[in-house]
Order: structure tokens, then C-alpha cells, then sequence
């Protein structure tokens, strides 16, 4: 981009490249907002009828959101999914946490067996993690419960904050701690007042990272939940296995605007995280 | 181990606690289902003990057949005849139906002599085949599965063999994993690179809008993407429709994009693409645009300078986002099974249709071992090559 864009091939090159890019945003987002206004399709269709391409107000509608508003399995699978998701979020940054702190000392033991370990939950595949606990889980009694599902989400949501608060202390000053010893703080003062208000934006997007892994997780809840802990992702899944209705579309117009929502939220952090004068 | 060192690690613990409970042992529960299995042996001890000195060849003899008989009869009682003759059948096919059917007739009989009673209810009886199928479902630890996983099997005398071709199908299955996966992360190259270079050299405004817009399908949950697909590609969707629309297609002449590979390559490079486009975006970031500026100054075309100076800088990148999402392609479930029809199963799927269909778990646990040690290699190397303590996300 920063060539010296004088003679004319490089100028073609150029717009070739924009070309290009232009082309490959339209592929990575074009596909998520099409479902938008599908979503107001008044008719129980998956594409533009031809009223709506018209702009006849009668094509549109809200009736998918009314059905969802009001539908008894949609509201409690909503439910589920924020208990699920919260619980096993609230249970994954305390952990995950005190692992980072941990893990970014420099005396610590065996450092890079032990990340090893603590990030293998995000890389192993859904299938042999929902596999596995199926198995163990189902032994203790645990699987087709909230606990089983808030556990296993916990486990799998781990590493994002393993890893958010890991990279927030490595950019820590670490006189700032030396400097509350020598003023006579014990260690719990310092994490308190010191380390914690200056990575609390790592703390805060691992645990968005450990809740949109367990509001989206859907394989292992497919192993192991019962018709009680039927989460949103598992109602879409049946959704778009088994009836297909535009009525997903408007659930997904929701997670689209949560989905945003998240990334601003984690985009104000980061540059909270950055900002200068820390 | 210093002071220091003890309380780094006391912090640490918790987590490593949890996560072994919650997590390995679970895996180590599906590793040791994958080889070891008592079904069989529980329901069936005193027949197995029979043939314990059986040659594999004759008649196994009336002992054989009393305790058999009895052991199907309390098996039907317990009812764990199911599952001890899906098992059975497993080692050799038709088998199923003389184990059940035994079960039921044998309450109408009140004594033996048992080899009679039992060849009158099946004459399969009396094959060598059928008792030596008993004795090997008969094993608790067995590698018939991991056999059966790379379409091998063991033949009655102890040797190993490749399955008939028509039950070949895990090796091939596990080639296309592999070869969708890299072909998913060359796409995620190729479309990436360019994006991540518009992305690390614009103004930061800019920068960070179009960041946003990558962003925005990595936060966007899987099944709402899967669904966008969906709707996008198939026979009546909306690319079909436009291409109808803009006489390119006759409307009795729409294509399947979905439903099959095509589907699950679109599907999952969309899904992945993000995971190339952060790291390689972060080391372009680091590259100073002067460098560049003079290799073209020193007389370097664009194709030149690119090769020799900034290139080689970005292969770091290159290779920490191209192994993570070769990773995360070859254990893919979702897409492929909601986009991929018949023909865009990989093996995850599989291992999903015997846990939930065919109900064959060692089989199962034997695929996501396999699988499992893929993954564990490509986690080795991704920890050589990139340090997973800079891994970082969004």
C-alpha cells in the first residue's frame, strides 16, 4: 500500500488489490447480514419473495419475532443458555485467572507444560471433548444436568481467559508490585489494588471470550443435555435439522446484534488495555 | 522448590485441578473405551471359560453350549443380550439376530442336551465361526477397534488383514480429512494474506474498521453463520436465485452448492478465515513500510521486493495461522454436518454417527484417538514454531 505508487503498474496493482479485498469482505460479511432482513420475511420462505424486493410493506412482517416472543421452548432455552453460559463464566475467569497470575511469575515451575495443558481444552476437538465427557460425566451422574453443562463450559472456556489475562500481565509493570511490597502490602493488597485494577480489561474480554465460547457451544450440549438444558444453539441446531422455520432467522438477527455488541465491547477494552499512561 | 516457584504454582493449581478432572480424565475415559471393553466377558464368563482350550476349529462341545445356554437365558433376564450380541455382531456380521433370537427361544426349553436345543433354535450353532466371533467379543482388552479404524481386522487365526473393500471406508475418510483441511487453509491463505496486508497498512481509523469486519463473523455464533449459508446457497436460496435472475442459470438448472463438499468448504473457510487473518495481520503490522519504500528505491519491482523482503518477515504469521486453523478444520463437527450432506462428512462426523447412531463407542473412541493424536502433533508443533504463550486473541 505504501509503494511508491508513481508508475502505473504499481497503481493497477493497487486497485487490482482493493478489488480483491473489496471482494473478500463482501464473502466474509455479506453472509451474516443477508439474514437480516430475511428475518421480516412475512411469509414462511428463506429468501426474497418478491414483494419484498418491491419494498411492499404487506411482504414484510414481524410475525417471526412474535413467535419466538411468545414461544414457550424459545424463552427457556434463552434461559438455559444465559444460566449455563454466566455460571460457567463466573467459574472459568476466577480459575483462569488465578492460573495467569500464576503462569506469569517468572519462578514458575514447569510453565510451559502447564499452559500446555491449561490451553488444550480450546485446541482438542469439540467432538472428542463432548465424546469424553459423555462417557465420564455420564458415570458421576452428571450428564443431562445443569452442573454437567456448566463444568464442561467452564472447562472448555478456560483457555480464553488463560490466554486474555496472560498477554494483560506480560504487559505489566512488574516495579509496580516490588514498589507495594516495599510499602509494606501483603500479596493480597497488591492483586487487589494494584495488579487487578490494571488488568482488569484482560480479565474482563477473557470472560466475554469464556461466555460467547459457552452461549455458542453446541456439540457438547447435543452429548450431553436432556430436553431441560436445551440451550439456544441446540434449538437452532433443531431448527435447522429437523423443521426448518424462518422463526432461526430472527433468533439469529438477535445473536447478530449480541455479536456486535461483544466485539465493541472487547474493541473498548483492548484500547483501554493499550491506552497510554497505564 | 524456592518460595517463589511454590506459590507461582499453588496459584495455578486450582485450574490444573479442575481441568483434569473435568477435562483429561474424560479423555482418558474415551482412550480406555477405545480398547477395553467387558460386556461380553461379564455377561458370558462361564462360555468363555469353556472355549478358553478350544482349538478354534471342532465342535466346542457340550459345556460350551450349557453355559451359553444358561448365560443368553440370564442375559435376556438382565437385559444385556442387546448389547452383548451388537457386540458379537460386530465381529462378525449376521450374528445379532442368533444371539437375540437364542435369548427368547431358549425359555421355551427346560433342559439340554444344550448343543441339540441350540442348533434347533439356529443351525449356526454349529459353525466354528459363530463360537470363535463369541470368544473374540469375548476379550476385555482388545485393539479391534484402532484395527477397524485404519479398515484392518484381525482373521480367526490370529493374523491381521485389510477389510473387505466394501468395509474400507476410515482410511479414505481419514485422507479426506486431512486433504479438505490443508485445501480449507490454503483458501484461508489465500484470501487472508491480501486482507490482513490491506488491513496492517491502512491509516489506524481505517485499520480498525475493517478489523471490525473481520471480527464481526469470528464473534458471530457458529450456528447463525451455518444458517446464513444455508440460506445463501441452496437450490432455492439467494445466490441461486440471483444467478436465475441474471439469466446466467435456467431456473430448472440450479446448482447444488450446499449439501454436499462444495457446501462444507465454504461454510468452514468462512468460519476460519479470521484465525489466518489475526496473526498474520499482527506480524505485517511489525514490518516498517520503509523497508518497502527502499527496495523499490534500490530498483526492486513490486513482485521482487514482496518476495525477497516482506514475505520472508510475514512467514511467522503465515505459520501460526495457517496451523491453527488446519487444527481447528481437521476436528470440525458442525459445518459439516449441517452443510455438508452425504458427501462433506469428515471424521468427526463419523465418530458423532457411532456415538449416536450405530451406537459402536469403541469404535468411536478409537476414531477420536486418532484424531486426538493429530491434533496433539499439530499442538506440539504449533507450540515449537509460534510459543503458545503468544497466542493471542482478537
Amino acid at each position: 500500500m505504501t509503494m511508491t505508487a508513481t508508475e502505473p503498474g504499481a497503481r493497477i496493482g493497487r486497485i487490482v488489490h482493493l478489488a480483491v479485498c473489496a471482494l473478500i469482505f463482501t464473502f466474509l460479511v455479506a453472509p451474516i447480514l443477508v439474514i437480516v432482513p430475511l428475518s421480516f420475511n412475512a411469509e414462511p420462505y428463506f429468501t426474497f419473495t418478491e414483494g419484498m424486493l418491491r419494498l411492499d410493506p404487506d411482504a414484510w412482517s414481524l410475525r417471526w419475532y412474535r413467535q419466538i416472543v411468545t414461544d414457550d421452548s424459545w424463552r427457556r432455552a434463552l434461559g438455559n443458555s444465559l444460566f449455563i453460559g454466566v455460571m460457567s463464566t463466573v467459574l472459568a475467569t476466577t480459575l483462569g485467572t488465578l492460573a495467569a497470575l500464576g503462569l506469569s511469575s517468572p519462578a514458575m515451575p514447569a510453565r510451559r507444560l502447564t499452559m500446555g495443558l491449561l490451553i488444550s481444552p480450546m485446541v482438542t476437538p469439540l467432538i472428542i471433548s463432548a465424546t469424553g465427557m459423555f462417557f465420564f460425566y455420564s458415570t458421576l451422574g452428571l450428564s443431562q444436568t445443569h452442573l454437567g453443562l456448566v463444568l464442561a463450559h467452564a472447562a472448555l472456556g478456560t483457555p480464553f481467559v488463560v490466554i486474555t489475562v496472560t498477554a494483560a500481565l506480560s504487559a505489566f509493570d512488574t516495579n509496580l508490585t516490588r514498589a507495594a511490597a516495599s510499602l509494606g502490602a501483603d500479596p493480597l493488597l497488591i492483586f487487589r489494588r494494584v495488579q487487578l485494577p490494571l488488568i482488569a480489561p484482560g480479565v474482563v474480554s477473557g470472560a466475554l471470550f469464556a461466555f460467547a465460547a459457552s452461549f455458542d457451544e453446541v456439540v457438547v450440549v447435543l452429548f450431553m443435555a436432556g430436553e431441560d438444558q436445551r440451550t439456544l444453539p441446540r434449538q437452532m441446531w433443531a431448527g435447522i435439522r429437523e423443521q426448518i422455520s424462518p422463526a432461526i432467522l430472527a433468533v439469529a438477527t438477535f445473536l447478530i446484534a449480541f455479536a456486535v455488541l461483544l466485539l465493541l465491547t472487547v474493541d473498548w477494552l483492548r484500547r483501554r488495555g493499550d491506552a497510554p499512561g497505564r | 522448590m524456592t518460595r517463589p516457584a511454590f506459590r507461582a504454582a499453588r496459584l495455578t493449581l486450582p485450574l490444573v485441578a479442575f481441568i483434569g478432572v473435568t477435562f483429561v480424565v474424560p479423555l482418558a475415559t474415551m482412550l480406555v473405551r477405545s480398547v477395553y471393553d467387558p460386556v461380553v466377558a461379564d455377561a458370558l464368563p462361564d462360555t468363555l471359560a469353556a472355549l478358553r482350550d478350544w482349538d478354534g476349529r471342532s465342535d466346542p462341545g457340550e459345556a460350551a453350549y450349557a453355559a451359553a445356554a444358561r448365560e443368553l437365558l440370564r442375559a435376556r433376564e438382565e437385559r444385556t443380550i442387546g448389547r452383548v450380541a451388537s457386540r458379537i455382531n460386530r465381529v462378525r456380521g449376521g450374528l445379532r439376530s442368533v444371539v437375540v433370537r437364542s435369548g427368547r427361544r431358549l425359555q421355551d426349553f427346560s433342559g439340554g442336551p444344550w448343543r441339540a436345543v441350540l442348533l434347533e433354535i439356529d443351525g449356526r450353532w454349529g459353525d466354528a465361526a459363530t463360537w470363535q466371533a463369541v470368544r473374540t467379543a469375548g476379550d476385555r482388552l482388545t485393539a479391534r477397534h484402532y484395527l477397524n479404524a485404519v479398515d484392518l481386522q484381525r482373521l480367526p487365526d490370529g493374523s491381521i488383514a485389510r477389510q473387505p473393500p466394501e468395509r474400507r471406508i476410515y482410511v479414505a475418510l481419514l485422507w479426506r480429512t486431512l486433504v479438505v483441511s490443508l485445501g480449507i487453509t490454503a483458501l484461508c491463505l489465500l484470501l487472508g494474506y491480501p486482507v490482513a496486508y490491506l488491513i496492517a497498512h491502512a491509516p489506524p481509523r481505517r485499520a480498525g474498521l475493517l478489523l471490525g469486519l473481520v471480527l464481526l463473523p469470528f464473534w458471530t455464533s457458529l450456528l447463525v453463520r451455518t444458517t446464513s449459508w444455508i440460506v445463501l446457497l441452496q437450490t432455492q436460496g439467494v445466490v441461486n436465485d440471483v444467478l436465475v435472475t441474471l439469466g446466467l442459470l435456467a431456473d430448472d438448472g440450479r446448482i447444488a452448492l450446499i449439501y454436499n463438499m462444495t457446501g462444507t468448504v465454504v461454510a468452514m473457510t468462512h468460519v476460519l478465515l479470521p484465525f489466518m487473518v489475526l496473526p498474520v495481520y499482527s506480524i505485517m503490522r511489525a514490518i516498517p513500510p520503509q523497508q518497502m519504500n527502499a527496495a523499490a528505491s534500490l530498483g526492486a519491482g513490486f513482485p521482487r521486493a514482496f518476495l525477497r523482503v516482506y514475505w520472508p518477515q510475514t512467514l511467522s504469521g503465515v505459520g501460526a495461522g495457517s496451523l491453527l486453523v488446519f487444527i481447528l478444520a481437521i476436528g470440525y463437527y458442525i459445518t459439516p454436518a449441517l452443510v455438508g450432506g452425504q458427501s462433506g462428512q469428515l471424521i468427526s462426523n463419523f465418530i458423532a454417527y457411532h456415538m449416536q447412531t450405530s451406537l459402536n463407542w469403541g469404535l468411536a473412541g478409537a476414531l477420536g484417538g486418532i484424531l486426538l493424536a493429530c491434533v496433539a502433533v499439530l499442538y506440539l508443533a504449533y507450540d515449537r514454531v509460534v510459543g503458545l504463550d503468544r497466542m493471542r486473541l482478537g
